[in-house]
């Protein structure tokens, strides 16, 4: 074996060893690491208890109510929902039926009390008027 | 060129006395291309691609931030590939290629981290969080400006390629976590518009304005580093005949 492919053999190894090292490091952590939990996991209880975590989900169409400054809606994951409430500005792409993370604490009574929410868009860009046809497409031809 | 050169063939590349003078024919080419590149990105980017439904203009940051970061993570491979090169073989020219991208590559992550926060404002609502890309998008350019400060704090170049080079390598791993982060972990940045195995999911004139400032990136991250890598090899090869050659045809 020359010199120089024992160093390659090193490297290869030596890359080898890391990517396994990080694969187990981040297998372990992969609850940390993930942003938020769904409204499932929530109610599942596996919310931290008495700390302030996130949710991500849809805001359920029709379900935004504002007061005041004061904005009540519901977030889904389409199988569970969680009542939210929060008082603060809302970001622009924050619509009803679309994506939305958000931050606080679960109160007693089961309400979500926000104390930051961002909006989550998807990867999708096209013009206006592609947009308007698959709305109308859909709206047509109901799933 | 005598029988011995001739039978190096390819090899001969790596002698940075043969590098030098390829690598200044090369640069003008390298810097045309990215102009003409830049100048049709730029322009589909303004005035061909159309308006975003759900973004509006503010969208079009993407021209720069796509391109970016795909050049961020792109010009790690090759900068961790000819630091392995160089820790293998003991070729000279890789150390110096390696040292030449890093400044390039740290430019990209900024810029990347830049746009993406002043994208992120408007769009989610926050400059920033601490989301699994946006975190190892920070690790990379952390990566970059560690493996700079540590190649500079040796004063001996053999032993600061070595040092250095080994750092590119660990950090190699981010890379894929970078680009799989969003899939993996449920994170507020949206997975890929553009991948290899489906079509992307946008306008054709807005990929393709990506596109072209991608290349126009690529091209421009080629001529800068080569530029680099040249004045690395005058400043190493200082003491050598043909450098003083070189440089006192170049004065007079």
């Amino acid at each position: 074996m020359k010199p120089r492919h024992k160093r390659a053999a090193i490297i290869v190894g030596g890359l080898a060893s890391i990517a396994l090292a990080a694969t187990l490091l981040l297998n372990a952590l992969n609850s940390n690491i993930a942003l938020y939990i769904t409204p499932t996991e929530v109610l599942a209880g596996k919310s931290p208890q008495g700390k302030a975590f996130r949710i991500g989900g849809m805001v359920k169409a029709g379900s935004m109510a504002r007061t005041d400054m004061t904005v009540k809606f519901v977030i889904s994951d389409t199988v569970k929902e969680i009542p939210v409430s929060y008082t603060g500005i809302l970001p622009d792409l924050f619509k009803e039926g679309k994506g939305a993370v958000i931050q606080g604490r679960l109160g007693a009574d089961g309400v979500f009390v926000a104390s930051e929410v961002l909006a989550k868009h998807d990867e999708n860009y096209m013009p206006p008027e592609a947009k308007h046809a698959i709305d109308t497409a859909q709206k047509d031809n109901p799933k | 060129m005598n029988l011995e050169t001739e039978k190096l063939g390819f090899y001969r590349y790596s002698s940075p006395q043969t590098f030098y003078p390829l690598a200044g024919k090369m640069l003008p080419w390298f810097w045309v291309v990215a102009t003409l590149f830049g100048i049709a990105g730029l322009w589909v980017s303004f005035f061909v691609a159309p308006t975003d439904a759900t973004q509006g203009e503010a969208y079009r940051i993407i021209f720069v931030h796509v391109p970016a970061s795909w050049m961020s993570m792109f010009i790690y491979i090759v900068m961790a590939a000819w630091a392995g090169i160089g820790l293998a073989l003991g070729t000279r020219l890789s150390g110096m290629m390696a040292q030449a991208l890093a400044p390039t590559g740290a430019l990209m992550a900024a810029l990347s981290l830049l746009t993406g926060s002043l994208w992120g404002r408007p769009m989610w609502g926050t400059w920033w969080i601490w989301d699994a890309r946006l975190s190892s998008e920070l690790i990379l350019f952390f990566l970059y400006v560690g493996f700079i400060a540590l190649q500079a704090a040796i004063d001996d170049p053999r032993r600061a390629d070595k040092a250095g080079a080994i750092l590119a390598l660990v950090g190699v791993v981010n890379v894929p976590i970078i680009y799989f982060s969003v899939i993996w972990w449920n994170s507020l940045h949206q997975g890929s518009s553009v991948s290899l195995t489906r079509s992307p999911s946008m306008a054709q004139t807005m990929f393709a304005g990506m596109i072209l400032m991608a290349l126009c990136f690529w091209m421009y991250s080629i001529a800068v580093s080569l530029m680099r890598v040249r004045a690395i090899i005058v400043e190493r090869e200082r003491n050598s005949e043909w450098i003083r050659a070189e440089v006192k045809y170049a004065v007079e």
